[in-house]
């Protein structure tokens, strides 16, 4: 036995303390700890506080909700949030329907500009939505000529429930639509042939296969939803949680404790609606698809119902595509106002926009690409260190980085301001919070769960035996995980950083708190000044076709490539 | 150990059993032809195998007949009635899927009810019902538990009283066994077998299992390349194969090619010059294959053998040890009983070979 274990010194390799996992733990854990886990606590701990005597108090929320204005803002958000659900729903419902149902060539028209909404900033089509639904908009002016009437599409509250919907449908599209595809075949034909058919049939065994899915993706709609900033600040709604947040503390100060309290009420919301989501979908593993056996079936379509189909899939896309359309019409209209078309056409926004906001858009790529490359690097590091080694409370890390998710953004960015404002640079003697790195660190804390999941993804594809034959071969550790992992990974991987880079890129609500010059400012903090003004629109909407093009093609490029890497992945794994 | 389904206790009154009959059935998948005019009859309540290995039309056919999958041509007369072009939901056909296809978002006592209440029965009868098709199949203490709490073999049983509580015109087994582990496979078939003798209902069950169908069928039905091959009891199937494609599919055989010749009113099987097989009855003279059994061959240790050949293997298989033999050219399993202390033999050694007296099937081809 002694000489057995002098001959292989590295048997008790794995009882050792392996001290680089060890350190790049404990370097991750620092990361998180100071900039998620500190910011937030220290904006529950204000929220708790008395703002004079630093005594923990609930006047705070007392407060709150003897204040008509927040009571009446508390409401609209959850208005709002639940009124876009089911916008969103009737957006959602009737795609999934006939794409999992019939066979329908339109399918692929839905699964490609379906998603499109997604790769758009939702206040950067606001404004496109107020020319195009408001009260003198195209769509108004058209029914004002033809019926005498108007629809009060944008008005106050309904407009954030068009444009919000309009963007977050695809959430509840892509969930519900693989809960259907994942519904077996046989579970569909055990129902008929005890008897049942038609709606009945897709009433008892359909749809509650179908609704783990569903509710999933509109809790994640209610959630996005209820923190969001930038499409109420910009439609000028402002008595909703968010929006109140943000003008409390950038108009009466960081000392105030409304904007803590908001916040406070925010986060809680969005962990009842991760966690209605996630016990939606516990112990309810309803994928019930065998080996061959496919979904649901599929019905081939008459030529009257193929073109009810297309009318409601063309209406459906008409208006999910509506902001885009008018983004686009607006970068190239001279004037539109009071009018159903603009008055004429120009390229010149877009030399406009190039010239003058350049600036941002190199602030952008920068913030965006340090922030995803943070991500992406943190990303592999915590899913390896999560399934590859035994090191104790190593999930915790994962499930941290995930709790990003819950922290909406105005409220990382109030966590940021009063936890780094007395934090000084070193040399300069500014406050950190004021610094451009401060940007990037809070994009790349928001976007950690995207990039997270991706490399997740991408390791678990990599089978663990593949890292054996490599070490049993003589490699060790860090040459195993270089010239075997990382190269298998590597579509995930950029998948992640595309993801990561794509939504930081846009993102507005933890930016717009954290801006502290307009040097300074990223592409989506300048759409936002450009579309403030009347003049800034033409080239602003220019600068938003500009992000929305960027964004799209980066994003089919990462759906792409991964897509690319599962087919030749399971085309090895199926050559065994 | 699960409680076995009820197997004690008199049939169970469910009408009349329905007879089957197919007639010309063809079905294609776009331009694939799958199913090539079959022709079937399979009596009112027997238990009817169709089997055949993966891609032979089987699992098709019996879709087609509970109304899945494409529109056949032809007809498949339940009783008198055609239902070709009749709804699933019409046809009064139980099918067990192979995956038991239970619903997970329903208990078992959920599941199981939910024929008879797209029947429309009253609330008292479907409570009845249920619990006696549960107690039938020995589940009535799980009847609140959700099928993911169930064992494969307790899924299995649901799947089967979900279906028989309707008192379908035909039970349809689509593999129901390729899920289970071997030791519940061999428990479940005879309990399957009891309950179909219990209710008296025609039973069609798929397998690609030889075994399974054998030790539990009335009558199978040989299957390959969308043409029914063969039809018989198993014993018969086994024995008199209709062609070289049953004979292999059914267990293992020697299929030897060569011609029959009839000399002096006695008819020989010759291999090649060296070789002939005497046959017993009369054959028509011409080419034809020779079909043996490994049993049906031995070694003529003590001379006089047909066949000459050489040891070139073996393979211990517990009760038999089997033999690769080559002779000319050919390699011949043979299989002889094992005994405790029994030598094998080396392989290079030279071998006489007899065939068994009667053992031999001829294929005229």
């Amino acid at each position: 036995m002694a000489a057995l274990s002098t001959a292989l010194p590295r048997a008790s390799f794995g009882q050792r303390i392996s001290w680089g996992p060890l350190t790049a733990a404990l370097g991750i854990l620092l990361f998180l700890v100071a900039f998620l886990i500190l910011p937030v606590a220290m904006v529950i701990y204000v929220a708790f506080t008395d703002p004079g005597s630093g005594e923990l108090t609930l006047a705070n929320f007392m407060d709150f909700f003897r204040s008509a204005l927040f009571r009446e803002a508390f409401y609209n958000s959850f208005y709002v949030a639940a009124m876009s659900v089911v916008l969103a729903t009737v957006f959602a419902l009737p795609l999934a329907y006939i794409t999992s149902r019939f066979n329908f060539r339109g399918a692929v028209l839905i699964q490609t500009l379906g998603f499109v909404p997604l790769i758009m900033p939702p206040f950067i089509g606001a404004v496109a939505m107020q020319l195009l639904f408001g009260a003198n908009g195209s769509v108004n002016l058209l029914l004002r000529d033809w019926f005498g009437i108007t629809i009060p599409f944008m008005e106050g509250l309904n407009g954030v429930i068009l444009v919000q919907s309009i963007h977050y449908f695809p959430f509840i599209l892509i969930n519900l639509s693989a809960s259907l595809r994942n519904i077996d075949r046989s579970m569909e034909e055990s129902a008929q042939m005890l008897g049942s058919h038609g709606m009945r049939l897709f009433r008892r065994i359909v749809l509650p296969l179908a609704m783990p899915g569903y509710i999933a993706g509109a809790s994640l709609v209610f959630v996005k939803v209820f923190d969001d900033l930038g499409t109420p600040l910009l439609l000028n709604v402002n008595t909703m949680l968010a929006p109140q947040a943000y003008l409390r503390i950038s108009s009466v100060g960081i000392s105030d404790p409304m904007g803590y309290v908001i916040s406070v009420i925010l986060i809680v919301c969005s962990i009842f609606a991760m966690w209605v989501s996630i016990s939606a979908m516990r112990g309810k593993d309803y994928s019930t698809t065998q080996k061959g056996g496919g979904g649901l079936s599929k019905r081939d379509l008459g030529a009257l119902e193929t073109a009810g189909c297309y009318l409601v899939v063309l209406a459906l896309l008409a208006i999910v595509l509506a902001p885009h359309i008018g983004l686009l019409l607006l970068s190239l209209g001279t004037v539109w106002s009071f009018s159903v078309l603009p008055d004429g056409f120009t390229t010149e926004h877009y030399v406009v926009a190039v010239n003058k906001a350049w600036p941002f858009i190199k602030n952008t790529l920068i913030y965006a690409g340090i922030a995803a490359l943070i991500d992406v690097l943190l990303g592999t590091a915590i899913a390896y260190l999560a399934a590859r080694t035994t090191l104790i409370g190593r999930k915790w890390l994962d499930y941290i980085a995930m709790a990003a998710l819950a922290v909406p953004g105005v409220v990382l960015g109030i966590g940021y301001l009063r936890l780094f404002y007395s934090v000084d640079m070193p040399f300069t003697g500014a406050p950190l919070a004021t610094w451009w790195g401060i940007i990037v660190i809070a994009l790349a804390t928001r976007r950690l769960p995207y990039a997270l999941r991706s490399c997740s993804a991408a390791l678990q594809q990599v089978s663990p035996s593949l890292e054996e034959a490599s070490e049993n071969l003589g490699a060790p550790k860090v040459r195993t995980v270089r010239r075997i992992v990382l190269p298998l990974m590597a579509a995930g991987l950029v998948a992640g950083f595309v993801t990561s880079f794509a939504t930081a890129a846009v993102e507005l609500s933890a930016t717009i708190m954290l801006v502290a010059r307009e040097s300074d400012a990223p592409l989506a903090y300048g759409l936002y000044l450009f579309m403030q003004s009347a003049a800034g629109r033409g080239p602003g909407a220019a600068l938003g076709v500009i992000t929305v093009v960027i964004v799209g093609l980066a994003t089919y490029f990462a759906q792409h490539l991964v897509e690319k890497a599962r087919r030749e992945q399971s085309a090895s794994a199926g050559s065994h | 150990m699960l409680q076995a389904i009820e197997t004690s206790g008199q049939p169970l009154a469910m009408g009349e059993a329905t007879p089957i009959r197919i007639r010309n059935l063809t079905l294609s998948f776009g331009t694939t032809k799958v199913l090539k005019g079959i022709d079937l009859d399979i009596g009112a309540g027997e238990f009817f195998a169709f089997l055949g290995p993966s891609g032979s039309g089987k699992s098709t056919l019996l879709r087609a007949i509970a109304g899945f999958g494409p529109r056949p041509s032809g007809e498949i007369l339940l009783g008198e009635r055609n239902v070709i072009g009749l709804q699933p939901w019409k046809r009064d056909v139980g099918m067990v899927f192979q995956s038991y296809a239970l619903w997970p978002h329903m208990t078992v006592r959920q599941n199981v009810a939910y024929g008879l209440e797209e029947r429309r029965r009253p609330a008292e009868e479907i409570r009845r019902r249920v619990r006696e098709a549960l107690e039938l199949v020995g589940l009535d203490a799980y009847a609140d538990r959700y099928p993911s709490q169930l064992s494969g073999g307790q899924q299995q049983r649901v799947a089967l009283a979900r279906t028989v509580v309707i008192e379908p015109k035909v039970l349809l087994l689509d593999e129901p066994l390729s899920n289970l582990d071997a030791n519940l496979r061999v428990q479940m078939r005879q309990d399957l077998l009891a309950l179909q003798r219990r209710l008296g209902i025609t039973t069609i069950f798929v397998t690609h299992d030889q075994e399974e169908a054998n030790t539990i069928c009335d009558r199978i039905a040989v299957l390959s390349d969308g043409v029914v091959q063969q039809v018989g009891e198993p014993d018969h199937v086994y024995d008199q194969p209709a062609n070289s494609f049953v004979a292999r599919f059914l267990g293992t055989a020697n299929i030897l090619d060569g011609r029959v010749i009839v000399r002096d009113g006695a008819c020989r099987f010759v291999l090649d010059e060296r070789s002939a097989i005497p046959l017993q009855g009369s054959h028509g003279e011409g080419e034809a294959s020779f079909v043996l059994r490994p049993r049906g061959l031995e070694f003529a240790d003590d001379g006089g053998g047909e066949l000459a050949g050489t040891i070139a293997g073996s393979e211990f298989l517990g009760d038999t040890i089997r033999y690769f033999v080559e002779v000319g050219g050919r390699s011949l399993l043979v299989d002889e009983v094992h005994r405790r202390g029994g030598d094998r033999r080396a392989a290079g050694t030279e071998v006489a070979l007899r065939v068994v007296p009667g053992q031999g099937v001829v294929l005229t081809r």
